[in-house]
Parts: structure tokens; sequence; C-alpha cells
């Protein structure tokens, strides 16, 4: 790796003093004059007609400013992929999930708004609810959406190489089955917004949002404004994990509330609407069936997933191809057929979320390889290493590997948790498992099928010299992209850290599509280094016409200007410097070298304000099957975790002892920060794997909505993590840098899979693992075991092989 | 509803307010006195994130009303800024990386400084404990846990 003087070091992070302090503004922390409080109406019911809506007693009561409708909003229709934009700002002719947006109120204060909520009148003509998949997809179902029979929302049909042929070499094929449950994101700040309309007509939307970009889209094309007059201002926010990653129905509601009354509208969600609206982990139902070798060769893959995806489509088109392709790596898969279905129910839409699409798919297989391997006779890690991928490889669905830090990955967690003296070695109740991942560095296309570029990035020197401003639309959401630009910039500028201050997540500012896909270290990092070396190149061409010295003779470094050669006079340059600085105690002294404050400043004399430009757009993925372009990226990030823990036979508790993480993601720019998106990953892995289940009654209500009955992880779930970075050198990254966000979590549900097994000695195919759960499945095992003493070990796994779809 | 005069002394500045029976003390210190450093993440009190401390322990301010703070002593994350700078807690999460996305951090440095001042040495066990009410969604607390330790010993 190279020498460098900011990044891949642990640099504290821009934003944490702000953050400590509580003088960081989030959305809800900022108050306009004259700003009026919104609220949404939502559906108490899952399913109806809507046979007529009454909004006069609301608009008359005193304080309420505004109250719209479909009628006043349009049905423009909007979405994240045009292919399925199937939702519109409000409901007009049918209601589709408990929490359908049907009106909205803006008013001098909260209560006032929520007072006139109670009084819109909605007729509803309730419609047969739909639940399950099974009730969706049956014959003659109502449809949830005109146009999509049996309420299939998509379908994705590929076949990489001839899975059937590729079974014929095998000497095991093996299926299972597998079932997550719908997951909520669970980001401590709900989510909100203030639109404002002024009197010249600009539209300024400050939205706790992953990507500026895509919501100031969506509300110009909803309202109809030109995207020129929209600007969309993103505060600190907190956090996302993908749901945050598209227009939530807040924000058009606001700028319409706004346009209406000319005033500023704050809206917010409570935590139970974050939950209804959630956008977040989808339920997936896999069935997989594998085929290997004697020696361990995987020889191919026949895939099949269900995804209930709820009320509308959302991100549900990338999500069932990527619960397919990312299955694509990090083995060498010879073949693979996936067939994938997502259908639409009345319950409240999924989307994405962390590992988006890839998550149940990865914990469902790994847990197989695991079984597979046992029934070989191998070590999980030797399986694993047989079939590995390396650089340069290409899946056999088109994606290309350009860097792999895997075998670094799997050495790491074998001897950091010493693998070899515990595996098979516990005492019943205690066991060690382990698993693989791998996911993108962004998504090769935006949402929206464009040649546009996927980020720009702007570094503006101070007339002084003093400091250099970034400007980006890039979303920092707490993964701490800004802190990341900011190492980038100083990096390519060649200036200490200190100098750079970071504005972003503001489309004024440029094109970014946000924080999703684990794209900002990569994508936006490429486009930051641009603008810096841009900027950096603009500062030495202006001194080497000064100083008669060639441009390549010169260098900057640490915020001083080095002379390869022979050193120039730059006594004049400096005499001009202090000229313009009389008075000022820190001028350069006579034997100085020559600084970048002073080269930059002599720069902005001769040719105005520096600015360095960057822009970023990934080069053409390949593929060229239906779909290949979700799963591309410009480069993949992997992972390895071994997990430890213990299971009470009489509770069914499990407790997480021992976590050890590897993770390739190329070169670290910030090292402290890589690591804390790996415990992040792992901590919303162990609660999805342990807990973690968004829940409904039979009329398609929401029941446990708030963070009492939907338990997420707490300090007191988290064991121990030891960390280990692995650091690949990224051709297609600035710096070498690749992902980090998503991909961690990937391991993270199949290794605790896989030691409850060695603990135990019970398969789980369904999440979560309640103590009921594995109550009920150490019952059965140890009946099991009784009727088929002698029965060998590879019937025993066949227990959970048929398919237990509807739960 | 009529109003009520509380007395209340934030950060040690002393104020009257007048309040609504029914007004929480986190929208008294967010929406009225702009202490907005005070998260609201449930208004539930399931999240942690309108952590105080009142009287010396720490408190939901989602479920305890203006009222019932009547002649409290209250701090919150912007009284523990000194003349000599951050608060060791808060320099600790700091340089640590303790903090993320920052919206569960003022809870989480006050539950920490409350912890501290009762029990300076604590063991990894009754940080883990003194903190479970504060909910992260980003760190996995590995890193906050760090943090407290540094100072902890
Ligand atoms: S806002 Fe008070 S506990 Fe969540
Ligand atoms: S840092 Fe985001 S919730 Fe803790």
């Amino acid at each position: 790796m190279g020498n460098f003087e900011v990044i891949n070091s642990r640099a504290s992070r821009i934003d944490s003093p702000a953050k400590a302090t509580g003088s960081a503004l989030y959305v809800d922390d900022i108050k306009m004059p004259g700003m009026l409080y919104g609220a949404m109406l939502q559906s108490p019911v899952a399913h109806a007609r809507i046979k007529s809506i009454d909004v006069s007693a609301a608009a008359r009561l005193p304080g309420v400013k505004a109250v719209v409708t479909a009628k006043e909003a349009g049905l423009v229709k909007f979405g994240v992929s045009p292919a399925r934009y199937d939702e519109t700002l409000f409901c007009h002719d049918k209601v589709r999930h408990h929490g359908d947006n049907v009106a909205a109120v803006a008013a001098v204060d909260l209560e006032t708004a929520m007072h006139a909520l109670s009084l819109i009148q909605v007729d509803y003509e309730e419609l047969p609810v739909l639940i399950t998949i099974e009730e969706a997809t049956a014959e003659g179902a109502p449809l949830v959406h005109d146009g999509y029979p049996r309420n299939i929302c998509a379908e994705i049909h590929q076949e990489f190489g001839n899975v059937k042929e590729a079974f014929k070499e095998c000497d095991l094929i093996k299926t299972t089955t597998f079932v997550n449950k719908r997951q909520d994101a669970a980001f401590i700040e709900p989510q909100g917004c203030i639109a404002h309309f002024d009197i010249f007509g600009n539209l300024t939307l400050y939205s706790s949002t992953q990507s500026v970009h895509y919501v100031q889209r969506t509300v110009a094309m909803v309202l109809g404004l030109p995207i020129g007059k929209v600007r969309v201002v993103k505060p600190y926010v907190g956090a996302g994990f993908g749901p945050k990653a598209a227009a939530n129905h807040l924000e058009p509601a606001a700028c319409l509330l706004s346009m209406k009354t000319g005033k500023p509208v704050k809206m917010n969600f409570e935590r139970e609407q974050v939950f209804m609206h959630s956008r977040g982990r989808h339920q997936f139902f896999h069935k997989f069936t594998t085929g290997v070798k004697k020696d361990g060769t995987i020889m191919g893959l026949d895939h099949e997933c269900y995804l209930n995806g709820g009320a509308y489509t959302s991100f549900g088109i990338g999500t069932v191809y990527y619960a397919g392709s990312l299955l694509g790596g990090p083995y060498k898969l010879r073949n693979m057929k996936y067939d994938g279905y997502r259908v639409y129910t009345n319950l409240p839409a999924c989307g994405a979320q962390r590992g988006h699409g890839g998550v149940a798919a990865r914990a469902g297989w790994e847990q197989q390889l695991d079984m597979i391997a046992e029934e070989l006779g191998m070590d999980p890690f030797d399986l694993r290493q047989k079939n590995m991928l390396v650089a340069g490889d290409v899946t056999c669905n088109g994606l290309k590997i350009s860097s792999f830090g895997m075998p670094e990955c799997l050495e790491a967690v074998r001897s950091g948790s010493d693998w070899k003296s515990k595996k098979g070695k516990l005492p019943r109740g205690k066991g060690i498992g382990m698993a693989c991942g791998f996911f993108e560095s962004g998504a090769g296309y935006p949402s929206y099928p464009s040649d546009t570029y996927h980020d720009t990035v702007l570094v503006k020197l101070a007339e002084d010299g003093g400091s250099a401003l970034v400007l980006s639309a890039s979303a920092e959401i707490g993964q701490g992209s800004d802190t990341a630009l900011a190492m980038i910039v100083a990096e390519g500028l060649g200036i200490p850290l200190e100098m750079v201050r970071v504005q972003s997540g503001d489309t004024d500012f440029g094109v970014d599509l946000g924080a999703h896909s684990s794209r900002q270290t990569l994508m936006t990092g490429h486009a930051a280094k641009e603008a810096a070396e841009d900027a950096r190149r603009q500062v030495i061409e202006v001194l080497s016409e000064e100083l008669k010295t060639s441009a390549q003779d010169m260098d900057i470094k640490n915020g001083v200007v080095k002379f390869k050669m022979e050193k120039p006079d730059f006594t004049p340059l400096r005499t001009r410097y202090i000229k313009e600085h009389r008075g000022w105690l820190d001028n350069p002294a006579t034997d100085d070298e020559l600084s970048f404050r002073e080269a930059s400043r002599i720069a902005f004399l001769s040719r105005g304000t520096i600015v360095g430009k960057g822009k970023y757009k990934p080069p053409v993925p390949g593929g060229s099957s239906k779909g290949a372009t979700v799963g591309t990226s410009p480069a993949y990030g992997c992972s390895a975790q071994v997990v430890e823990l213990s299971v009470d036979e009489e509770t069914g508790k499990i407790t997480i002892e021992q976590m050890t993480d590897a993770h390739d993601c190329g070169l670290a720019i910030n090292r402290t920060s890589v690591e804390a998106q790996m415990q992040g990953s792992f901590s919303m892995g162990l609660g999805e794997a342990l807990f973690e289940e968004v829940k409904f009654d039979s009329k398609g209500r929401l029941i446990n909505g708030d963070l009492a009955e939907y338990k997420i992880p707490s300090c007191l779930d988290m064991p121990k993590i030891k960390s280990i970075i692995v650091e690949s050198n990224e051709p297609n990254g600035p710096y070498g840098a690749k992902e980090v966000g998503e991909g961690a979590i990937m391991p993270t549900i199949p290794a605790i899979l896989n030691a409850v097994y060695d603990a135990v000695g019970v398969r789980i195919y369904e999440l979560p693992m309640t103590p009921e759960r594995i109550c009920t499945a150490i019952k059965e095992y140890k009946e099991k075991r009784i009727d088929a003493e002698y029965e060998d070990q590879s019937k025993r796994n066949r227990a959970g092989s048929s398919i237990r779809l509807y739960d | 509803m009529a109003a009520k005069l509380v007395q209340l002394t934030i950060n040690d500045k002393e104020y009257d307010i007048a309040v609504q029976a029914n007004e929480t003390l986190v929208d008294v210190l967010r929406y009225r006195l702009g202490l907005t450093g005070t998260k609201k993440g449930c208004g539930q009190g399931d999240c942690g994130s309108c952590t105080v401390i009142m009287d010396g322990n720490t408190v939901n301010s989602c479920l305890v009303l203006a009222v019932q703070a009547n002649g409290s002593r209250i701090t919150t994350i912007e009284g523990l800024e000194s003349e000599e700078g951050l608060h060791p807690v808060q320099k600790a999460f700091i340089e640590h990386g303790a903090i993320q996305c920052g919206f569960c951090s003022s809870g989480m440095i006050l539950s920490a400084k409350n912890l501290l001042d009762k029990n300076p040495k604590p063991t990894e066990g009754e940080i883990r404990s003194a903190l479970s009410g504060n909910l992260c969604r980003c760190t996995g607390y590995q890193k906050i846990v760090e943090a407290v330790q540094s100072i902890a010993k």
C-alpha cells in the first residue's frame, strides 16, 4: 500500500464534535418563522375502496391552513423504478395497506393538525385483505394493483450455465429452505421534513434522507415543478440503513402544503409510522438446491425465492434481482438458476435495507453449505476455500471481481477465533460457526435509466488559501462519508485534514445518488479525488508559470510545496503574499518552505477562484442477460465471520459470546470508521437472527410498531467483537478503497445459525431464533434422535428440508 | 387547559416556564427552550435518545411531565461543556469513534457521565448495564463501551 499522509489513518470524524455537544441540527431541531405543522391521514384498514372523502369539517377548524387530498395533489405516479411507478401521493380509489396515505393537513400547531385529521370523514368499503403470498397468489384473489395477475409484482427467471446438466456430475445434491421475517431498519431518528415554498416560487425541502437527488426528482415530478426550482437539503441525519434512500410521502405532502399556504411546513413520522412506512427488509422464502462433487467442488445452484412485497413496489425490483444475483459470489459457482417472485400483498411495502436483497439468501445458503461440508466430511473453511473466487474472475452471472482479499479474511478469522482448537471440541450447549459474505460497492446504474453522472464534487479553495471547501450532494447519514471525503480531498490536494471543510447533502452542490448500495466511498470518493487533483493541478500550473519551473517537478505534501529538482527562488511570490497580509501575525518566515496557503493565494490572484471539478460514472458494466444490471458494480467487498455462542437447552435462549470478523474493504480510508461499519452491521444481523420481526394481525394491522415490542439489540445483547480489516488494493476504487457498510452484515446470520447447530445439533430454517423456536427445534431433534437412533447423520439433516412457506 | 408555572434549573440556569399539564419535559426542552441536543426518537420511553440527568438520575425526558420536573435540577447535553472545554466523556466518544449518526449520542453520553459520576471505575458489565436503556442502531456499542472504559481507569 502507498504512503499516505491523511487517508488510511484513524482520524477523528469531522462531524463528531457537533454530535457530541448536541449542536448538530437534525431536521426536527429546525424551526422557521411562521412554520406550520402537517400531519397525514392514514388508512385504518388494510384494503378498502374509498367511496368518499369529506374534508369540510377539518378545513373549517380554526387554525387549519390547508387540507389536501388526491384532488389537490393529482395522480402522478411515482416510486423507485420507473418500470413500477405504482404509488400516488394520496390514495384516491383505494387504500392498499394499514397506514396508506389519504389526506394531509397543515395547521398552526400539531394538536390542531391532529384534531383536524379526526374530522375528515372517509367512507371505506372494505375488501378482502391479502396477508400471505399464498393468499395473494391464489386463483381468484382480489388484485392489489390492476394489471398484475395473481399479484405478481415482478418475476425473474435467469439461468447462467446449465444447472440440470451440472447436477448430473454431482455426488451430493442438497435441498433446503429458509425464511426470515420482515425487519425494520429501526434508525433512531424517525423520518421528518420541512418544506418551504417561497414567494419567488422556489421550493426548499429539508429532509432526513439518504439521497437528496432522488427526493428532488420525485418531488419535482409529482408536483410538476422544474428540477431547478426544487432544492433538497439534508441536515444531520439519524441514520437510514436503506429505507431513507427513496422519497417518502411526507416529502411531497409537506411541499404541497407549503405551496398551498406559502408557509414553511414541518412533518414528522411518529415511531409507529416509521414501522408502517418502513420500506425495510422483505420477508423472503428461499429454496436452494445445490450440487457438489465429492471433493467439495460446487457445481451449481438452483434457487427459488418468493418475496412478500407489501402494497407497493418501492425498491422491490432491485430486491428480487439482488436476492438471486448476490449469490454469484464469493464462490466459483459454475451454474446458477434463479427464479424470483415478488408478490403484492396488503401489508405496508417493503424496500431496501442494509445488504439489500441478499441477507436472507446468504443466511440460508451459507447454512446449507455448512451442512454440505459436514456431509462431505470437510471443515467448513476448507469447503469455502476450495471454491473461492480470486481477483480477475468473472462470476457466472457476469460480476467482475477486480480485488478479493477473501483468503486473508478466512485466514484472519480462522486463526483470530482459534477455530482449530474449538470446532467440534466445545461442550454441548456451546457452539462455533462461520460464514462468508459478499457485496457490491455501489450499484452500476441509477434507479432511473439515465446516462447521468452518479456523483459530482467541487473543491473550492479559499481566496487566501487557508482552506479547501468540498461541495457535494452526497449523504452523510452516520456512516462517515463526510469524513471519508474530507480525507480523500486532503490527500488529493496534499494538505492536512484540518484545512478541509465539507458541505454536503444539498442538491445545490451537484448531483449525487446518495448513500445506498455501499457507494459513497468508492463513487463519491472518486469524484472527490478527481476534484482535489484538479484544484491541485491548477495551483501547480500557476506556480509553474510564476516560477518557470516544470509542473512535474512540483508536488504538494502536508500543506507545503515540494520541489523535486533545485528549489527555485520564490521570494517574489512570498513578498506579494506578505504584502497582502500586512498586520497578520502568522506570515511565513523567510526561510520557511513555500506553503500551500501562499501558493493558492497566488493562484487566486492569477486565475480567480480556484475550483476543482470531479465527477464519476461507473464504467459500463457487462452482462447481457435481462436484469444483469442489478448487482453489477465496479468492485466487490468480501468478508468472513466466526461466531461463538451458547444455547440454554432449557430455555432456548441464545447468548452470543464472541465474534471475529474480517472484511476486505480495499484500502481503508478511515480505519476506525471501517470497524464501526463492521460492528454496526453485526448488531443489525444479530437482531434479525435472534429477535426482530415486524408483526401484523389477521386484518393486516401492525401489532408491534414500537421499540419495546419490536426489540433491537441493546448494549447487553452484544458480544465482544474482534474486527480485522483486510486490505486489498481495489483498482477501481479511489486510492484502492471499496465497500464495508453492507457486506459486513452478510455472514452474521449464517455464522450464528451454524454455531447454533454446533452447540445443540439443530438446524433452524426460520428466523428469528426466539427461545420458543429453539426449544421446539431441540425437542423435535431429541424425539427424532430417539426414533432414528441408528439413522446416519446425513438423514438427520433432512429435517426442515420441506418447504415451510407460510407461518 | 390551564397553564402551570414550573421552575426548572437546567444546566445551572434557572427557568420559570408556564407549561400545559400534558407537556413532556423533552418537548419543553426542545421546542420551548431550544435545547435541541436532547433528541426524541420514539416519545414512548423505549429508545433513550431523550435521556437527561434529573436530580442525579438519568430519566427518559419523554416520560416525564414538565410539571413533575418542577423544582428539579436538570443536565442536558448542552450543559456538559465547561470552561475547560469538552467533558471527558464527550472527548472519549470523539476519540474512540463512538459516534456515527449521533442521534443516540446525547443520551448515551449523559448515561455514561452519570454512571462515572457514581461509579468512577465501572466494570464492562456495569457499563453495559448502565447504557442498556440507550438504543444505538449504528455502532454495535463496542466503540461506545471502549470510550467509557478509556476514562474509567
Ligand atoms: S424519545 Fe424518550 S425514550 Fe425514546
Ligand atoms: S450513532 Fe446512530 S443511533 Fe447511535
